[in-house]
């Protein structure tokens, strides 16, 4: 598809901002995975050249920040990277003000990382960029969330209809809620599977603390990293008792019916929550979930830039 | 001579500062203000503010806070303890009386605190501050953990007469928490305050009444649980009382969907039940 075709398909997106998949219709999902796909094909083209990506990421991250570097300049888009430790954060800038600060110097997108849920919505009340949420606390990650439903329409073919186990820490996991979200909106049975302690009840999701029989039953199962902040903070006792209930060990790995793909959004703690064997195994697609992101997060930018051009 | 006129229930007529009259009034005054569509009310009271003098006088002061509350139709407040130097001898309810009295806006009573340095360690001087003026006691801001400490603040402070309000919050229950616990909270990835750590220290609380003879004020109750737990103990013939704050009675952690941090609060807006219980 030719650039213009594709800049034509952009126009049905209607959002300044992208805070999470909350916010998503099932056609704005549908058409991040479509404009994703037809990228491939753009070789060449430089629809973003002359803007540019703050890079705001006030967390830590390997996978999405340079997932999001890679995006922007694949459409020619400029780079402008943070790094905390060394930014004026440390003197008591605040978050409102670095934003600005940078902003000002002529930016388009704005993608933000921190440790506090809301952070992107407050911040895209105050600049005039496209905010992207890269992760916010515990609320959402919807470029996660868009690249996994990318990667399960790869591998299944459809992203409706399915039957989807998250499971391990729901409560504290940005990337569970994005995922619920998106794919309730497309009419999949999700299931959030994991000790009671880390799941939520009030979520208007199903529930299950069976994990052996979650794997017989789901067409994706999902893993979540598990943080050991979580062990000291008494909601689970040990790492041994968790992986007895919940972990995906190498027999476990062995009862996954026919055609089930494992998913990790990564970091992976092989071992504990993941098992080496059924990270690496040929159902996961782990791999493929980082690789697919920087299509997605690169079709994010382009629909975005059509709203706020 | 004012007169204030077209006013619910009734005209005043004010003389020199002072009322003078109540009821349809067609007299002459020096001035007239129309008060069409609004209430006439006596001074209102407010048993709960923070001023924040001494010490942080960049965030309020006696007199700002005292000129506010009279804007608002409050003649008479009681501030809290926990100003900048934290009122928890006599030298600091003689220093709020003496500024309101410069101030010349609302009365301003002075709460004592309960503990020294609002360190819910040990008691401070209850009986001097009693005698400089203040008018009941309270940790307000901090939840006084350690219910021997609570105890012995309700029995002791039974012989001077003034209450000890209660800030019911088991804060074992509420680290970090920025809203209320529940649906909204789950779904925001916010961390929650649950009712419970709320009911259940007021609970304690009114016990802790109960076995001291002592009055429990429980301050701003939030949670349904909460007015529950104050019921029955009224019930039961402890003497314990209970304040609402006007937010609690209008707004729930609904008001939070766009992380509006203005909504943000302790104790944190709850769901339409406990608002609905609260009134």
């Amino acid at each position: 598809m030719a650039l213009d075709a594709l800049l034509q398909r952009c126009r049905a997106w209607k959002h300044r901002h992208l805070l999470g998949t909350k916010d998503l219709s099932p056609n704005d999902i549908s058409l991040v995975l479509d404009v994703a796909d037809e990228l491939g094909a753009l070789k060449d083209a430089a629809p973003l050249k002359g803007k540019r990506l703050f890079n705001f990421f006030v967390e830590p991250s390997t996978r999405t920040k340079t997932s999001f570097s890679l995006a922007a300049r694949r459409l020619g888009a400029d780079v402008v990277d943070f790094s905390p430790a060394s930014s004026s954060l440390t003197k008591g800038e605040s978050l409102k003000d670095t934003a600005r600060t940078i902003e000002s110097m002529g930016v388009a997108f704005t993608a933000i990382r921190h440790s506090a849920s809301g952070a992107p919505a407050f911040l895209s009340r105050l600049v005039e960029s496209s905010v992207v949420n890269a992760g916010d606390g515990t609320n959402e990650h919807p470029t996660q969330a868009l690249l996994d439903l990318f990667t399960m329409r790869q591998r299944l073919g459809k992203i409706t209809g399915l039957r989807v186990a998250l499971v391990g820490d729901i409560t504290h996991s940005r990337v569970a809620r994005s995922n619920l979200w998106a794919l309730q909106k497309l009419k999949n049975r999700v299931t959030l599977v994991g000790p009671s302690t880390l799941v939520p009840k009030d979520l208007d999701a199903p529930v299950s603390h069976d994990f052996d029989r979650a794997l017989r039953e789901n067409d994706v199962v999902m893993m979540l990293r598990l943080q050991l902040e979580r062990m000291q903070a008494g909601l689970f006792p040990s790492t041994s008792e968790y992986v007895r209930f919940f972990g995906l060990t190498r027999e476990r790995l062995a009862t996954l019916r026919n055609g089930t793909i494992i998913m990790h959004p990564g970091p992976m703690n092989r071992g504990l929550e993941i098992s080496g064997e059924a990270a690496d195994s040929n159902r996961s697609v782990i791999l493929n979930q980082v690789a697919n992101g920087v299509a997605v997060r690169a079709a994010v930018l382009l629909l975005l830039s059509q709203v706020n051009g | 001579m004012i007169l204030i006129k077209n006013a619910k229930p009734f005209d005043v007529l004010l003389d020199g500062g002072k009322i003078k009259k109540t009821g349809k009034i067609t007299e002459k005054a020096d001035q007239v203000i129309d008060a069409k569509g609004l209430v006439v009310v006596p001074g209102l009271i407010d048993m709960h503010v923070h001023f924040r003098e001494p010490g942080r006088e960049d965030k309020e002061t006696i007199a700002s806070g005292s000129a506010a509350a009279v804007a608002g139709g409050f003649t008479s407040v009681a501030v809290m303890a926990n100003s900048g130097r934290v009122c928890d001898d006599a030298v600091g309810v003689v220093y709020v009386n003496v500024k309101s009295k410069e101030a010349g806006g609302a009365n301003v009573f002075a709460v004592g605190a309960v503990t020294k340095g609002l360190k819910g360690e040990e008691l401070a001087e209850l009986g001097k501050m009693s005698d400089a003026g203040a008018v009941a006691f309270s940790d307000d801001g901090m939840a006084i953990t350690n219910a021997e400490l609570m105890r012995r603040a309700l029995e002791y402070s039974k012989m001077f007469g003034k209450p000890i309000l209660a800030h019911c919050e088991d804060t074992s229950l509420t680290k970090g928490f920025v809203m209320n616990e529940g649906k909204v909270s789950a779904k925001l990835g916010l961390r929650g305050y649950p009712n419970a750590a709320e009911a259940a220290m007021a609970a304690r609380d009114c016990y802790l009444a109960a076995l001291t003879g002592g009055h429990v004020h429980i301050c701003h109750l939030s949670a349904k649980e909460t007015v529950d737990v104050v019921r029955q103990a009224k019930k039961q013939g402890i003497h314990v009382t209970a304040e609402a704050a006007p937010h609690h009675l209008m707004l729930t952690d609904e008001s939070l969907a766009a992380y509006e941090s203005k909504y943000k609060m302790n104790p944190p807006l709850r769901t339409r039940e406990d608002v609905d219980a609260v009134l």
